[in-house]
């Protein structure tokens, strides 16, 4: 069970993510967000549900659809969106862009945009934290799409055979960029469904229960804490919003959209915050909120200036240069 | 310590004076612990260190080295080794994708101390896949240091540096001067990355070597020196930092250029160097510069091919023949 007060929080949460990545897709479209976007509107409570569940200091390693994950971990909207309108003030001071959102202050480690290939590290930060007696987990999120790469099968035998606390979460939304997952996967549940073979639990839960999603991980988060090994969790949800860019999603049916719709994470959190007797017009609040913080954000980094020219040379190297000759 | 020290002990010495130095040094790799590595260059450190230090992986490359960055994005320095570096094209999205941008593409977030060694070369008729020098796949990537040892002392120093450093750095130990005997370094040897070393002074015509070519630059430097020609031989030690200021100086006094490569001469490191050679020091030179390099084919197996294909003193012997004549 959870209190109506940590619902109504973990919804305005949602909501704050859902609105910037409306803002986003708005920014991309009037030109002042350049390169792609790849918005997880519908996603929500999949990283807002699994933050929840989680210690500030565990590790959090996302994909290039991750800017839920960083918010979900402490970034604030204005600095999402300022590094996708590649301003100085962005979370990466406007050299990752849209697709490597890291908040490492907040253990939050970076979104990667070659498939699969965070899983590793994932597993690499639970070694860590095993050697360091720290009690921390790992949370590797991906697509289902990561579930057919190497990298995704060398990343759970590893986990399992070594033990390690980390959780692999995965966002199944039903397609792999353009092509239905399921034409392109041997089994059904392309993540869970893979589990057994590596003698980890896998687990599946709805992706758009935020309370569903927080009670899996915390049962798993617990079960990696005490010593028993990684586990898959397998969490079904669907993209408001196509691919990347300004893909409408076409190859998607539309009744698969509209059944989709009518089951959205903000939607069914607000039914059940009004189950548990909040009144609507603390909802309402919440949503306004959302709304303000979001507004001011989107002004807040139109306004903020251009990155430093000079700065395209550094950071390559830990003395903060670029320098490759002596 | 004996009188002398073979290159295949300097690796395990190396590596256990810095584990001994720092708890947080950890090693993991195929074969590396109770069979001591298949090169025999991690002999005792399981013993000395325990299981929780030196860790045996399964033949799972992006495992490896996906795992050694997330621990070392956490506060470890692990060091793994990838057996052939022929290999490291089983993980190359790591090299190429993941380890030397993580630092850039996040405003420099974030620091990847971690080593990777690798088992390079070849001269021991392992065949196409199991020979490659390839130095020069590493260094198309920037981010990435480079380090490539000649000698049993070097090893040693500059495994230190590469374990202290902040930066990801790869470690190219030659399989051909495995067997190779020098002096036992000095207690706390450390050998800063980017330093060449000028190992035989000469007059007439500057040698630029790295790791196994280094002796085969020597002994055709003897050779010449009975013809009355001076040689003078640089050792680079790394591909990155690369000293060129160290070969600039030397030209300063021999005016001619000859690299020694083993890497092929297709995308070769001394395309780099001499670049900046004909960039930067034209002035210096009184002759074209010439490049020894490896054949641009797959290594062949018989010992009879394999010479035609690597660089051999004879050749060297030749090319500073012609040009000190220039």
């Amino acid at each position: 069970m959870m209190e109506a007060t940590e619902l109504l929080t973990l919804y305005e949460q949602m909501a704050v993510i859902r609105r910037t990545e409306k803002a986003a897709h708005d920014l991309f479209m009037s030109g002042l967000v350049k390169g792609t976007t790849h918005l997880a509107a519908g996603h929500e409570a999949i990283a807002v549900g699994a933050s929840a569940a989680l210690r500030p200091d565990d590790y959090v390693f996302a994909t290039y659809r991750g800017h839920h994950h960083a918010m979900a971990r402490g970034a604030t909207p204005e600095e999402c969106l300022a590094e996708l309108m590649s301003r100085a003030t962005g979370l990466c001071g406007a050299k990752g862009g849209s697709m490597h959102l890291t908040k490492a202050s907040m253990n939050m480690l970076g979104s990667y945009a070659i498939v699969g290939a965070h899983l590793p590290m994932a597993v690499g930060a639970a070694w860590s934290a095993r050697l360091r007696g720290s009690g921390q987990v790992a949370v590797a999120f991906f697509g289902d799409g990561a579930t057919n790469i190497g990298a995704f099968h060398e990343a759970l035998n590893l986990a399992a055979v070594w033990k390690l606390p980390v959780l692999f979460v995965c966002e199944n939304n039903l397609y792999m960029e353009y092509t239905p997952i399921a034409d392109v996967t041997a089994v059904a549940r392309p993540a869970a469904d893979r589990a057994p073979s590596y003698g980890i639990p896998g687990e599946t839960v709805d992706g758009n229960d935020v309370v569903a999603v927080r009670d899996a991980v915390a049962g798993l988060a617990r079960r990696a804490r005490a010593g028993d090994g990684p586990a898959v969790l397998e969490a079904e949800t669907y993209r408001h919003f196509g691919h990347s860019r300004a893909d409408p999603a076409a190859y998607r049916p539309a009744e698969e959209v509209e059944r989709w719709l009518k089951h959205d994470p903000l939607d069914l959190a607000r039914g059940r915050l009004v189950e548990m007797g909040v009144p609507e017009a603390k909802v309402t609040a919440a949503d306004e909120r959302a709304r303000d913080v979001v507004q001011k954000a989107v002004e807040a980094a139109k306004n903020a200036p251009p990155p430093d020219p000079r700065d395209a040379l550094t950071d390559v190297w830990a003395d903060g240069g670029a320098a490759w000759r002596t | 310590m004996a009188d002398v020290i073979t290159y295949r002990e300097a690796v395990a010495e190396g590596l256990a004076r810095e584990m001994r130095r720092d708890p947080s040094v950890v090693c993991l790799g195929e074969d590396i612990g109770e069979a001591g590595g298949v090169f025999k260059t991690t002999v005792g450190l399981l013993k000395e260190f325990g299981p929780e230090r030196v860790w045996d992986t399964p033949i799972s490359e992006q495992a490896i080295v996906g795992a050694a960055m997330g621990a070392a994005m956490t506060g470890m320095r692990p060091v793994a080794e990838i057996m052939f570096s022929d290999f490291l094209a089983c993980c190359w999205d790591y090299l190429a994708n993941e380890i030397p941008k993580v630092r850039y593409m996040t405003g420099g977030q974030v620091t990847v101390p971690l080593v990777v060694r690798t088992a390079n070369g070849g001269g021991l008729g392992f065949g196409a896949q199991h020979s490659q020098a390839t130095e020069n796949w590493a260094l198309t990537v920037p981010g990435l240091k480079i380090a490539a040892p000649a000698t049993p002392a070097d090893v040693v120093g500059m495994m230190a540096a590469a374990i202290r450093s902040d930066d990801p750095v790869v470690f190219f130990e030659h399989k051909g001067l495995l067997a190779s005997k020098g002096a036992p370094p000095p207690p706390d040897h450390l050998v800063e990355l980017g330093r060449a070393a000028v190992v035989r002074e000469g007059a007439d015509v500057t040698l630029v070597a790295l790791a196994a070519m280094v002796p085969v630059a020597l002994s055709a430097a003897a050779r010449l020196a009975e013809e009355g020609i001076g040689v003078e031989v640089v050792d680079l030690r790394c591909l990155v930092p690369l000293d060129t200021a160290t070969v600039l100086a030397s030209l300063g006094r021999t005016s001619r250029l000859v690299t020694v490569e083993e890497n092929p001469y297709q995308g070769g490191w001394g395309g780099t160097l001499v670049s900046v050679v004909a960039d930067e020091g034209f002035g210096l030179l009184d002759a074209p510069v010439r490049r020894i390099a490896g054949e641009c084919v797959p290594l062949p197996f018989a010992d009879a091919l394999e010479e035609q294909v690597i660089p051999t003193t004879d050749k060297v012997v030749a090319a500073v023949r012609s040009l000190a004549a220039y």
